[in-house]
């Protein structure tokens, strides 16, 4: 039940952080978290565009078997600069820039994050390298796999490799500077009284991911700039010829590759677990547990990488222990996804738009994620390596995951991001065209991986078509499930409904601000007396909701000031 | 534009604003250890393949330099450490005197370096087209800055080197791949450091640090340090293999 | 936890004197070890010199001996990543089988795949 269904109309704020200054300048040159945020908004969508291209492109080759639209070199191409910029791009950044950069200061009470003029210089850092990277798209493209492997990549490929690896190496200490940023702020700026295990689990979240930002990062930048030295230069690590290894870099690149999923995904549960209590209207079900989950992710993702290398002559000592490794790191992300469940049991659940994208998140992160212990499993590997099968379960934790993360986020925050509502019933009709696109595009792709359909093909056995026509058509209608928020998303932050403080109604700091927010935040620094998730203590959201057993019986001061 | 020593907007205290930057520098220098782990992978791994022609290009390397340059940077730790100290204990002309030294003895480094470099490049030792460790060996002439001892020895070592690794010069060119990654990486950030030296140099002039507030140059040792340490191992790894010879 | 008071601890110039001295010391043993035949020792003492300095550098120079236990933990995740990074991709490279001269790579497992070599 909404409070605002009988409060009268609401006005925005008459100051907030949108109308504070005015001009192009005061945005480019702006040390606002929440202005930066909205920076990378524009730029993660941008590339989220380029990437959908050539998403598009592919499936649309893949239609026919026999590769009737693109020649192999092209096709090449298009797999390509489709991984290199969802990545790297889109995926890495896309939540912790601009939902933890919004949110991390609000939710601890800071007026800003630890370095706010690293934090703009961040974003001109992934400015400056998605510049190299689509220079290298429109001169020559490149044809290498996001994998970047050695010496296609160093000797033999006639793509544009090194500017390429320039853009991917500056975007990466854009991250770094990002996860530096967060990790600083958690520690430093938190407000009086927010401790540790009073945090959002949004910014445990975002603490891991940070962790795997710092220690991960710079080894691809280094494997990078070696490789790039190779090309340019001829040193010789990676160079058979020389006496080096292509080993060697599948090594260092997936020291970080690994990771970097989890740089993906962690954020995503990090929403996830802000969604769920909040409909369910219950405190998260272990709180502990789930924080810890998040630091043993981020730490135990470090030690699997080898997964990835299963095929290449590894010693079988070596592959059962990487195995074992592999199938532990699925084990803290079942613990959390059984603390989300049991946060559903005996809550009062609704089911508006991020509640939508919350439950896509559990059914297809968990599929994807157990599809990943059938890759992590050494004999089945052998058949299913570089098939559709690792296709589909990437994707399925990828988009069918961190993404569907990312939009439930977005529309949860949009009415503090905007202080206007977007319009729910189109939103949840978007979510299930979304829903049903991408079960259509993906599902396929696991049938036919196990049936052989290799990756990275630009053809591939007629008796496969129809899986792949399926694929194609899902991907159309995953198309509109994207396209529609863009549209009533944008379109709802200059005419949507007047939000008001706290719409949904939620807990956290962030929900005891105006919409939008002040551009120091909060007019008083807050000083907080109560637990995460305190549905059970929190008269003034006017739910209906049990008092929980233990509860503190503090009630929570109505806003931040004291 | 917030002025050093000046509260910026996001802290509530210089206290607050001391302990994050500090905090932030050893987080950053943690990713400069991985960026370096990185190519110290690199090196262990082909060293541990390629030991003749590690040996063999160990050897070409001048110990005296090297050694100097080792001196060098250690030192300019020791007079990055008293900057700081001069700071703390607001001795504003001191500041100045010891990072001015800290600055000299970094450019002194990089002209041992240059020297280093043009050598190689004169003896054909960058990796690439050019490459040839047996040039010298072949062409003494060429290399006049070898003396005939010297130059008898690297014979001998690369007769002997020949034999046990048939592919020396492309293995060798693995070690120059290191020692220039390396040194060149190294380089590079003493490059920058040197620029935040002068950075610190100005605002000590001008009278900035004291006891109360010595941050900046706090922190810029941290990050000079490091390149030290840096080159603490670097000297041994590249400098010393299999000397005994 | 983000206000908390701790005086400055200034080390003293004397002490940097001892530390600057020891590590030239050091590495003087450092090039004189090297000219010692320890075999593969070799590599093994001159590492052992090499972080014992920086163990100087970081714990007096750096003051990391007087900072927060905060940054100590830096410091400590800092260098088991980069172990990390070292020794399990190291532990490949070291169980890699030779056999024959060829690699006996996982497909063994799938024996049909490679033919028998006696």
């Amino acid at each position: 039940m909404r409070a605002e269904a009988t409060a009268p109309a609401l006005k925005l704020p008459e100051k907030h952080y949108l109308n504070a200054t005015y001009g192009i300048r005061s945005w480019l040159l702006t040390t606002d978290h929440k202005r930066i945020a909205l920076l990378y908004l524009a730029s993660v969508t941008f590339f989220f565009f380029i990437g959908g291209f050539f998403a598009m492109m592919i499936r649309l080759h893949l239609l026919a078997p026999n590769g009737y639209l693109l020649t192999p070199d092209q096709y090449n191409r298009m797999f390509t600069m489709h991984g290199v910029t969802m990545v790297f791009f889109f995926l890495i950044p896309s939540i912790p820039a601009i939902l933890g950069n919004f949110l991390i200061p609000i939710m601890i009470g800071a007026k800003d994050l630890a370095f706010p003029k690293i934090n703009l210089l961040s974003w001109y850092i992934y400015i400056l390298g998605g510049a190299f990277t689509l220079w290298s798209m429109v001169n020559g493209g490149l044809d290498t796999g996001w994998t970047f492997y050695t010496p296609l990549s160093t000797i033999y490929s006639n793509s544009a490799v090194a500017p390429a690896v320039v853009g991917v190496f500056i975007t990466g200490f854009s991250s770094i500077l990002t996860g530096l940023n967060f990790l600083v702020t958690v520690h430093t700026m938190r407000a009086p009284g927010m401790t540790w295990f009073r945090l959002p689990l949004f910014v445990w979240a975002h603490y891991a991911t940070s962790i795997v930002m710092i220690l991960g990062t710079p080894v691809i930048a280094i494997t990078l700039g070696l490789a790039a030295m190779e090309r340019v230069f001829g040193l010789g690590f990676f160079n058979p010829a020389m006496g080096g290894d292509p080993i060697l870099f599948q090594h260092l690149f997936w020291f970080y590759s690994h990771p970097a999923v989890y740089i993906m995904i962690l954020p995503a549960m990090g929403v996830i677990s802000e969604l769920i209590p909040t409909f369910a209207r219950k405190r998260l079900f272990g709180y502990h547990f789930v924080a810890a989950a998040s630091l043993a992710i981020a730490v135990i993702g470090f030690v699997v990488w080898t997964h990835h290398m299963f095929l290449t002559g590894q010693s079988t000592y070596a592959a059962v222990a990487f195995s074992f490794l592999t199938f532990i790191v699925a084990i803290p992300s079942a613990i959390k996804t059984f603390n989300w469940t049991a946060t559903l049991f005996g809550g009062s659940i609704s089911f508006d738009t991020p509640m939508l994208y919350a439950f896509g998140f559990l059914g297809l992160f968990m599929i994807g994620g157990l599809t990943g212990l059938f890759l992590g499993a050494l004999g089945v590997d052998i058949n299913i390596h570089d098939t559709y099968f690792v296709v589909a379960h990437f994707h399925y934790i990828m988009v069918g995951g961190a993404v569907m993360g990312y939009l439930g986020g977005l529309h949860f925050w949009w009415p503090k991001i905007t202080g206007r509502m977007y319009p729910e019933w189109l939103a949840r009709i978007a979510a299930f065209i979304l829903f049903i696109g991408f079960n259509f595009t993906f599902f396929p792709q696991f049938i036919v991986g196990i049936m052989g359909m290799p990756r990275r093909y630009h053809t591939y056995p007629p008796e496969f078509q129809i899986y792949n026509v399926m694929s194609t058509a899902g991907a159309s209608i995953l198309a509109v499930g994207y396209l529609l928020p863009m549209v009533y998303l944008t379109w709802a932050a200059f005419y949507g409904k007047v939000a008001g403080e706290n719409p949904w109604p939620a807990t956290g700091l962030e929900w005891k601000t105006q919409s939008p927010p002040l551009t120091e935040n909060f007019e008083v620094t807050p000083v907080v007396t109560w637990e995460a998730y305190d549905f059970h203590n929190r008269p003034d959201l006017g739910l209906d909701v049990p008092s929980g057993k233990g509860s503190p019986g503090v009630v929570a001061p109505a806003h931040g000031d004291d | 534009m917030h002025r050093t020593g000046s509260l910026y907007g996001q802290f509530k205290t210089l206290e607050q604003q001391k302990d994050t930057a500090t905090l932030g520098m050893w987080i950053f220098l943690v990713t400069e250890v991985m960026f370096f782990g990185g190519i110290m992978l690199a090196y262990t791994i082909n060293r541990h393949t390629y030991f003749h022609a590690f040996a063999m290009g160990s050897n070409t390397l001048s110990l005296g330099l090297g050694g100097f340059n080792t001196v060098v940077l250690l030192a300019s730790s020791f007079t990055m450490a008293m900057a700081v100290w001069s700071a703390q204990t607001s001795k504003k002309n001191l500041i100045t005197l010891f990072l001015s030294l800290t600055i000299l003895l970094g450019f002194v480094f990089f002209g041992v370096k240059y020297v280093e470099y043009a050598q190689k490049f004169h003896h054909h030792l960058v990796p690439g087209k050019n490459f040839d460790i047996f040039y010298c060996a072949n062409n003494p002439a060429k290399c006049e800055d070898i003396d005939a001892a010297d130059m008898a020895k690297e014979k001998e070592e690369l007769e002997a080197a020949a034999k046990a690794d048939p592919d020396l010069n492309a293995h060798a060119q693995l070690y120059y791949s290191a020692y220039f990654g390396m040194t060149g990486l190294h380089a590079l950030h003493m490059v920058i450091g040197a620029g935040l030296l002068f950075w610190l140099l100005k605002e000590s002039v001008a009278g900035k640090f004291n006891a109360e507030w010595n941050n900046p140059v706090d922190i810029v040792g941290l990050y000079w340090h490091f390149v030290d340490i840096v080159w603490i191992y670097l000297f041994p790894l590249l400098y010393l293999i299999d000397r005994h010879k | 936890m983000s206000e908390h008071e701790h005086t400055e601890h200034i080390v003293s110039p004397g002490m940097y004197l001892t530390i600057i001295t020891t590590l030239l010391v050091l590495t003087g043993i450092t090039v004189f070890a090297a000219f010692v035949n320890l075999g593969r020792f070799n590599i093994v003492v001159a590492l052992l010199i090499a972080t014992v300095k920086a163990t100087l550098v970081v714990l007096i120079f750096m003051h990391a001996k007087y900072a927060p236990e905060r940054t100590k933990l830096v410091i400590i995740a800092g260098i088991f990543w980069l172990a990390l990074l070292l020794f399990m991709t190291l532990s490949d490279y070291a169980s890699r089988v030779d056999y024959r001269g060829v690699r006996y790579p996982m497909t063994q497992l799938t024996s049909h795949t490679i033919e028998h070599r006696g």
